[in-house]
């Protein structure tokens, strides 16, 4: 098939963005070819700043170097400026003659900064802060001049200020407000921070309007105010705003309206033609950070990649300025005003400030200063709109308050030394992610997961991960969308793969991969456990298992350990055992030379360390159910002694565990599913953290759900009260049928409740019809299921697994 | 001159599966991807040591039990940005039946980090 022809117009960040993901989602479909302005390949617009602070190098800056263009076979047109679009026979021209023909346009011109229209603009020394070009000129002036005066007290401004302060030159700050950042910060964090800059020996004029600059043989020496006043400069850097480049556009006729205006696709008013980035306007607004500008380029690559399912719907951004050793942390409406409410900390003395602003019972806003470390959870709260009235309390101590911190207090994040381990799991300590960050150009969590593995174990140090990312990248960093699709080998999210699942009644693997249209002839190994579970309880009797497409714990029904040795944990039913079966295990482990014996803590006992090759006859000796401890699966019914001897005890909770457990045995579930039945409120089977945890009382049982006693402690919530065991199956039942029918694997049930609320599961439970037919489809289901020891170590399941060849 | 051992049928490695040789130089994972190739490597991942035969294999891939580690079936080579590699070891399949080098049964002490050809 022939290609298409994908030109380009502007080769920074967001639009080598678009094509990075245009290049993942379909590297076949285009002849691509991109004109850039500018005399170098995709660099980080971004980090210009630390550059001129002496901070990094434009090496340490380039994205993608030329090489990658080539790699990807891009024609890559440097220092051409595009001039003129030929819409009708589709093709683009540049200052220099050259053109390319076109299917499909890319414009991504980007923003120009605004100059001030005083007398004196044109002067020699009067530069902006926008590219590599001006950061040369300034570390050039730095050398041989003086005074520098940057006009524009914003983000951009001030870093340019501190850049060249740190360069060694007499820097004034002119702003035309009162306050520093005034689009991003109160007064009393403008004052502090104010007083931070001016204590590194900053100056700054504020309130001042400039009027003039004034020069002498060409070069600028002055700056003059509307007041009259003036002062000394030999370098002045405006830095007052940027503009959308829409100039290229403008002059094709292109609808322009303060930017490019595009729709959620990304498309202009002729469909041909895409934009992104900080040339666009869209619903109304330009955007000036990249976070944005990166979600644009998903959709907009989506689009060009004919799939046709992405739609940008703007976004709300935050700000952080990148000047080492201030915090900053500033978004949404964070001045407050009419209808809202705020929650000030303030500690002028230790440097700290914070200010949240609240309106029914919502974060819409806030600015910190200072300590900055929940910004990111804060902004995460704005962002989807979490009700924050059950943590009013705590909100303003942040997230380690509410015991969110996993177990390395990972708010501290900016504070932690480089060798700090983060990342138990993988001994990876901040420093390598930091450096991973810097050097591999990585924007988001996954990134950081693929290269560095930190966070990719137990999780636990996602948090903080996300904290690091954050305060490395500055503003930078955007935040995994939500929807975010099961894997690399597709662009469908969990929920659409179930759907169609379910809808298109598809039965086998390489059915899935081939109606959603996978991107690899097999998948990985995360998507294929994923649609093994997905089709088997959507399915079951109808859908055939893939033991290949089974983690190694589930497919050899044992876990493996760290020096490739299994354990075996057989079934107690609700932790209750006998002589002869404490006989036969303690035989089994003398026989086999097994290493370790250990109780485990669901209340049953733990083989470790069995060779592989042995694992049928030890399950035949023992002559124990499976006790699925390897599975996403049923696990244990932790109970306590109940009624029949303890003083206390008001229910016969033993055997409610046992009933349970027996009726549940064999289920596979998206997650691991953990019960415990005690038999008064003093519950001492822990059940308040269980995914299902059953509480006797005297008029009968109370059922909670959705605790987890792991990586994040939850208390269970209450679901619902019931007099009978049977009901206490059939309410049971139901809620483990819908969470296996409508979780998202790997999605514990405290996770999945979270996700669809607790008013939800108590509206489908309480629905006695729903109720009870949830109930049989889980009976139908767990038919199909058989004890999986049973049919290894006597039917001869499965052999091959289990033998080891020699010759 | 290649000297070739018969280890086992391909009909007894499960499709996208392996199997394990045990020999005097230690463990060696035997390999069928989803459209029959076959590959053969030291059943040692080089991150640390987990048995490679006991993962997931997709595509020409398979990824480690312990951490998650891909490692490349035809190199050994393990998967960006991940470094290191497990010993490769000459395989054939003629009549359904899996060959493996003679040489791969030679005990060879092994240094702590193997680099890939071409790595
Ligand atoms: C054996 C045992 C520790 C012990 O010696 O007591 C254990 C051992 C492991 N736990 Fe656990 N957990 C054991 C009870 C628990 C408990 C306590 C309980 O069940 O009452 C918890 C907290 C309760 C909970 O899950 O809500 C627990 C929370 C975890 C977690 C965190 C789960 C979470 O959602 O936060 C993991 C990690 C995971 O599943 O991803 C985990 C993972 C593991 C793994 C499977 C790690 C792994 O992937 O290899 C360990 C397997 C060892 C092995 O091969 O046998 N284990 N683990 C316990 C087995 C209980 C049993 O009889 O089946
Ligand atoms: C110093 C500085 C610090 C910043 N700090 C942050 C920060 O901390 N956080 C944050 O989120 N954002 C920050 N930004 C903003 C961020 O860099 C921009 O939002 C982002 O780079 C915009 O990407 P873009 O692709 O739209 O435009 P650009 O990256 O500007 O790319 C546009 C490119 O197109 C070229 N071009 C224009 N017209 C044509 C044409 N007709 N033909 C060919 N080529 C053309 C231009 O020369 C330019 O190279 C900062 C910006 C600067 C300058
Ligand atoms: S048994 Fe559980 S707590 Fe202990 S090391 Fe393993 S995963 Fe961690
Ligand atoms: S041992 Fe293989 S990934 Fe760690």
């Amino acid at each position: 098939m022939k290609r298409m022809k994908l030109v380009m117009a502007g080769n920074g960040m967001a639009g080598v963005r678009t094509l990075e993901e245009v290049l993942k989602l379909a590297p076949d479909l285009y002849d691509i070819t991109v004109f850039g302005a500018e005399p170098y390949a995709n660099y980080n617009r971004i980090l210009l700043s630390p550059v001129l602070a002496g901070e990094q190098t434009i090496q340490d800056i380039m994205l993608n170097d030329e090489d990658w263009y080539r790699e990807h076979g891009i024609t890559l047109h440097l220092g051409k400026k595009i001039t003129q679009i030929d819409r009708v026979a589709r093709k683009v021209i540049a200052e220099d003659g050259t053109s390319a023909e076109y299917d499909r346009l890319i414009l991504a011109t980007g923003s120009q900064p605004f100059i001030l229209p005083v007398p004196g603009k044109e002067l020699q020394g009067v530069i902006s802060f926008r590219d590599i070009h001006d950061v040369d000129a300034m570390i050039a002036a730095a050398q041989q001049h003086k005074h520098a005066v940057v006009i524009g007290g914003g983000l951009l401004g001030l870093e340019a200020a501190n850049g060249l302060k740190q360069r060694g030159m007499e820097v004034s700050v002119v702003h035309l407000s009162e306050y520093l950042m005034d689009r991003q910060l109160d007064p009393t964090a403008s004052h502090l921070l104010r007083q931070s800059l001016e204590a590194r020996g900053l100056k700054f004029l504020l309130g001042k309007q400039t009027s003039e600059l004034l020069g002498r043989d060409g070069r600028v020496t002055a700056v003059r105010f509307k007041d009259g006043e003036e002062t000394p400069a030999d370098l002045v850097v405006m830095a007052v705003g940027i503009r959308p480049n829409t100039e290229l556009a403008e002059a094709a006729g292109i609808h322009v309206n303060r930017g490019i205006v595009v729709n959620d696709t990304m498309q202009t008013f002729d469909p041909r033609i895409y934009a992104v980035g900080e040339c666009v306007s869209h619903r109304g607004i330009a955007y000036g950070l990249v976070a944005p500008l990166f979600e644009m380029a998903k959709v907009c690559a989506n689009h060009l990649a004919q799939m046709g399912i992405g739609r940008y719907q703007g976004s709300v951004v935050s700000t952080k300025l990148k000047v080492t050793g201030i915090d900053l942390f500033s978004a949404g409406n964070f001045m407050g005003g009419a209808g809202t409410e705020e929650i000030v900390l303030s500690d002028p003395m230790g440097g700290v400030y914070k200010k949240l602003v609240l309106q029914d019972n919502k974060i819409v806003g806030g600015v910190l200063y200072g300590d900055t470390v929940d910004g990111a959870w804060y902004f995460q709260l704005l962002r989807e709109g979490r009700n924050i009235a059950d943590i009013r309390d705590h909100l303003m101590f942040g997230q380690s308050h509410l015991g969110d911190t996993g177990h390395l207090g990972q708010n501290k994040a900016a504070a932690m030394s480089d060798e700090m381990e983060v990342c138990g799991c993988n001994g990876i300590c901040k420093g390598v992610i930091v450096k991973a960050i810097k050097e591999k150009g990585l924007f988001t969590v996954d990134d950081v997961r693929k290269h560095t593995k930190a966070s990719s174990s137990c999780g636990s140090c996602t948090g903080l991960v996300e904290q690091i990312l954050a305060f490395t990248l500055g503003g930078d960093y955007s935040a995994q969308p939500k929807t975010k699709s099961l894997c690399g080998c597709t662009d469908h999210t969990h929920e659409e793969v179930r759907q169609a699942i379910r809808e298109h009644k598809l039965l086998s693997i390489p059915d899935v991969m081939k109606f959603l249209e996978w991107r690899t002839p097999n998948g990985c190994a995360t998507c294929r456990p994923a649609l093994n579970y997905y089709l088997l309880s959507t399915w079951p009797h109808e859908a055939q298992d893939d033991p290949q497409s089974r983690f190694i714990n589930e497919r050899a029904h044992a876990n493996i350990q760290k020096d490739g040795t299994y354990s075996v944990v057989p079934r107690m039913w609700g932790g209750m055992t006998t002589p002869s079966e404490l006989k036969r295990i303690a035989i089994v482990a003398e026989k086999y030379h097994i290493p370790a014996v250990k109780v485990t803590g669901g209340q049953r006992i733990d083989l470790l360390g069995v060779k592989k090759e042995d694992l049928p006859n030890v399950w035949a000796e023992l002559d124990m159910p499976s006790g699925h401890a390897y599975g996403k699966a049923m696990r244990t019914v932790k109970t306590c002694v109940g009624s029949e001897w303890c003083r206390f005890g008001t229910q016969d909770s033993t055997q409610m565990g046992i009933d349970l457990e027996k009726a549940f045995y064999k289920m596979w579930a998206p997650h691991k599913v953990k019960l415990a039945v005690s038999g008064c409120p003093r519950n001492c089977a822990e059940a308040a953290i269980k995914d299902v945890g059953v509480i006797g009382v005297d008029s009968g049982w109370e059922l909670y759900v959705a605790g987890n006693g792991g990586i994040k402690t939850e208390v269970a919530q209450f679901m619902a009260k019931v007099k009978t065991a049977e009901e206490v199956l059939e309410y049971s039942g139901a809620f483990l049928q819908i969470y296996r029918e409508e979780a998202w694997y790997l999605e514990r049930t405290v996770h999945w409740v979270a996700r669809v609320g607790m008013d939800y599961v108590k509206q489908r439970v309480d629905d006695a019809e729903g109720r009870k037919t949830a109930y049989e489809r889980l009976q139908f289901a767990l038919q199909a299921e058989k004890d999986p020891w049973l049919e290894r170590a006597k039917e001869g399941v499965a052999k091959h697994e289990f033998e080891v060849l020699t010759v | 001159m290649q000297d070739w051992i018969k280890v086992v049928k391909l009909e007894d490695i499960p499709r996208a599966g392996a199997r394990v040789v045990r020999t005097p130089g230690g463990d060696i994972a035997v390999f069928r991807t989803d459209e029959d190739e076959v590959f053969a490597l030291n059943d040692r991942c080089p991150h640390k040591g987990g048995p490679l035969s006991q993962g997931i294999v997709a595509g020409r891939k398979v990824t480690c039990p312990l951490h998650g580690w891909n490692i490349q079936l035809d190199s050994g080579a393990a998967v960006a940005p991940d470094e290191g590699c497990a010993a490769n070891h000459a395989v054939k399949v003629e009549a359904g039946v899996v060959y493996l080098a003679a040489s791969a049964f030679v005990p060879v002490p092994q240094p702590a980090k193997i680099a890939c050809a071409g790595h």
